[in-house]
């Protein structure tokens, strides 16, 4: 009897340990959500002061909440701040829909950017210029969704997804290039066949946050937070399938359908947010491996974190973008690029890139 | 000894060279050769304004005067033979690499030399403001090289991997993207212009003054090639085999490579980044001929690529004529996909 007691109780003893540890890294989890939002608050000023024309915390202040009608309200009123809001609601979305693909794919180099998603929506939105000739950005938003979906579902199918074996994190990464090759080639010969058409079109591709309006931004909102709210739903059956997806069918997940829940949610996010910022490239790619190296592998803390960073990155990424040249203005989807591939060739340079 | 089996048929030049032809290779050499011939007859004859088969005959033997000979002699014909000669070194190039790095995504437009070439292209055209053929050629070469070293470097950790060197390169090809569009929304003048139309990639407008230094570059580049043809199948059984059969590998790697990047950026100096030549005719010739893939036919089946693409190009839409690099990026592109598609499905 006795013999038989003794392991289950240092079992127990075990158990308690963990969920102490655990309890600790929570506290600390919560603390650095809490620097997070403070730092995001910090760049949403800066955002809003820096620019071609420096302005004060306390003309930002006034202009926020007693607007009047002089030059540097103006600025800040139909310049800075739809220009800010807009990546806080983009920027969430693309780290989300990368950490989202990454979880999916158990593939720690995957991003809407590489993975062709953003590509997919380009070219919808090429097609639905050059051929339907659409023009207003209600209509974009609807081809930038159908592209990003043909372009998730293209690259899962081409990389052997619907097999019977998971494809490989190379498999997928190809895949999803090659297709972005033929996707953007294709998107060039449709705007140098009408020029005229696609000069709307030249400043969208490169992504970038200025020169959208507001209006523009509460179109795409409702989807964005649809998507946001699905992945975060589904968080802990990912949890799951992380163990891979019979152990995870066992553990009572429904795998297919959490897949399923999964694409609509990518579609969502990156289709919704590239349709209004245009393809910026990498956020979901950093945002999610930083994350990861701090809160671990749970995904309902990288999904929470991701929510945060990534439009601190985004909004950081933007400033840097107004100051570099510094009267001109490089569009963020360049910066982005500038700061990602360095951290891509770190997380390959790492013997194993953070598990997932 | 007189009857050694290789395993395949060939023929066996007696005298000084003692040379063995693979028959199998050499058929589907010749069958290319004669298809890039009546593409290019082809070339020759279609266009704004249409000319018989005599009459190309008559411009090319040097007596048609006129319209005729201006425009195929002077417009026409530098165009089919820079795609012709080009489509043949970048095959090469990627041959050599694919063979080094013993990945057929081992190319060079997939780990990024192409942009690398177009960075340091673009620095020259904007820096200088001229557009110079030796100028840009060297600014392609130098920015090839960096970027192949780079690349190397970063990707090496106990001998490179398939797997990394391509994630590497997408890497690098992604920053240098992001410089190359930083370089061209500094200078918005003409230069910035002409070098964003040359980004894409296109054989618009080349005329024998522009391509003839190159052309004949190349041309030396490759027999080079041929000449070093030898030390690279050795290389293909693994570096100690070859070094028992008298190759210096750390010598020869590094002549080829450099051959490889040169072969790359010869042409990417004249038209830009073509890309996807390099990576697929190797692997389309490979499914011919059934062998290690050779440079002959590979070369062949570049400048069948690259011609057919440029007819294409001024062809598949009426009255707008596309850059060929459009061509060549999409086609190549659905080619790719359709290895990966089969690839995930044939390994068990």
């Amino acid at each position: 009897m006795a013999a038989s007691k003794q392991p289950s109780s240092e079992a127990t003893q075990v158990i308690n340990k963990k969920t102490k540890t655990i309890r600790f890294v929570r506290w600390q989890l919560f603390l650095g959500l809490i620097v997070a939002f403070l730092l995001l608050a910090i760049v949403v000023c800066l955002s809003l002061m820096i620019g071609t024309k420096q302005l004060s915390p306390i003309t930002v202040w006034e202009a926020l909440f007693s607007p009047g009608d002089s030059f540097n309200h103006t600025i800040i009123q139909e310049e800075r701040l739809p220009r800010t809001l807009l990546a806080l609601a983009v920027g969430p979305a693309f780290g989300l829909a990368g950490a989202l693909i990454q979880a999916l794919t158990r593939n720690p180099l995957a991003d809407p950017g590489i993975l062709g998603v953003n590509a997919g929506a380009s070219f919808a939105v090429a097609m639905g210029i050059g051929i339907f000739s659409v023009t207003s950005m209600s209509s974009y938003i609807w081809f930038a969704f159908a592209g990003a979906l043909a372009a998730t579902i293209a690259v899962y199918v081409i990389s052997g997804g619907a097999g019977k074996k998971s494809p490989t994190p190379v498999q997928i990464t190809l895949s999803g290039v090659a297709l972005g090759a033929v996707l953007s080639g294709i998107t060039t010969a449709l705007t140098m066949m009408n020029s005229q058409a696609f000069s709307n079109m030249l400043n969208w591709r490169v992504g970038t946050l200025a020169e959208r309006s507001l209006d523009d931004l509460w179109l795409v909102l409702p989807f964005l937070i649809i998507g946001i709210l699905l992945t975060l739903a589904i968080a802990h059956a990912l949890n799951a399938i992380a163990f891979g997806d019979d152990r995870a069918s066992s553990l009572g997940v429904h795998v297919g359908m959490i897949r399923t829940i999964g694409l609509i949610a990518i579609t969502l996010l990156a289709g919704g947010a590239t349709a209004i910022a245009g393809p910026i490239g990498f956020i979901g790619l950093m945002v999610p491996h930083c994350v990861r190296w701090f809160v671990g592998p749970d995904q309902s803390w990288i999904f929470l974190y991701s929510l945060v960073v990534a439009p601190l990155l985004l909004i950081f990424s933007d400033i840097i973008g107004r100051i570099i040249m510094f009267p001109a203005e490089v569009p963020v989807g360049i910066i982005t690029g500038f700061v990602g591939g360095p951290i891509l060739l770190i997380l390959v340079r790492r013997r194993k890139a953070s598990g997932l | 000894m007189r009857h050694i089996d290789f395993g395949r048929r060939y023929v066996r030049l007696k005298g000084p060279l003692k040379w063995r032809i693979d028959i199998r290779s050499i058929v589907v050499s010749l069958i290319l050769l004669f298809t890039t011939i009546i593409v290019a007859m082809f070339a020759l004859m279609m266009g704004s304004m249409e000319f018989s088969l005599q009459e190309i005959f008559a411009a090319l033997g040097g007596q048609a005067t006129g319209a005729a000979k201006t425009i195929v002699v002077e417009w026409r014909l530098p165009r089919v033979i820079a795609a012709i000669i080009f489509g043949a070194g970048l095959a090469v190039s990627g041959a050599i690499f694919q063979s080094i790095t013993r990945n057929p995504l081992g190319s060079p437009d997939i780990i990024g030399f192409s942009s690398g070439s177009y960075t340091g292209a673009l620095l020259v055209l904007l820096g200088s403001g001229s557009a110079s053929y030796l100028g840009v050629a060297g600014g392609a070469l130098a920015g090839g090289f960096v970027t192949a070293i780079l690349i190397y470097v970063l990707a090496f950790r106990n001998g490179t991997q398939g797997f990394r060197l391509i994630i590497v390169g997408i890497a690098i090809s992604t920053i240098l993207g992001s410089v190359n569009s930083m370089l061209l929304i500094q200078n918005e003048s003409e230069v910035a212009l002409t070098a964003a139309a040359w980004g894409v990639g296109s054989l618009n407008g080349v005329g024998w003054k522009h391509v003839l230094p190159a052309i004949i570059f190349v041309i030396f580049l490759l027999f080079c090639a041929w000449i070093m043809n030898r030390p690279l199948r050795e290389m293909e059984l693994g570096n100690d085999a070859a070094n028992s059969h008298g190759v210096r590998i750390k010598r020869s790697q590094l002549l080829l490579i450099f051959l490889a990047v040169s072969l790359t950026a010869a042409p990417t100096a004249v038209m830009g980044p073509v890309s996807f030549v390099a990576l697929s005719a190797p692997q389309i010739v490979h499914r011919f001929t059934k062998s290690a893939n050779s440079l002959i036919p590979s070369a062949a089946m570049g400048a069948v690529l690259l011609l057919g693409a440029d007819v294409l190009a001024q062809r598949i839409v009426p009255e707008t004529i596309l850059p060929v690099g459009v061509v060549t990026l999409s086609l190549g592109g659905i080619y790719l996909l359709w290895l990966l598609f089969h690839q995930a499905r044939s390994t068990p």
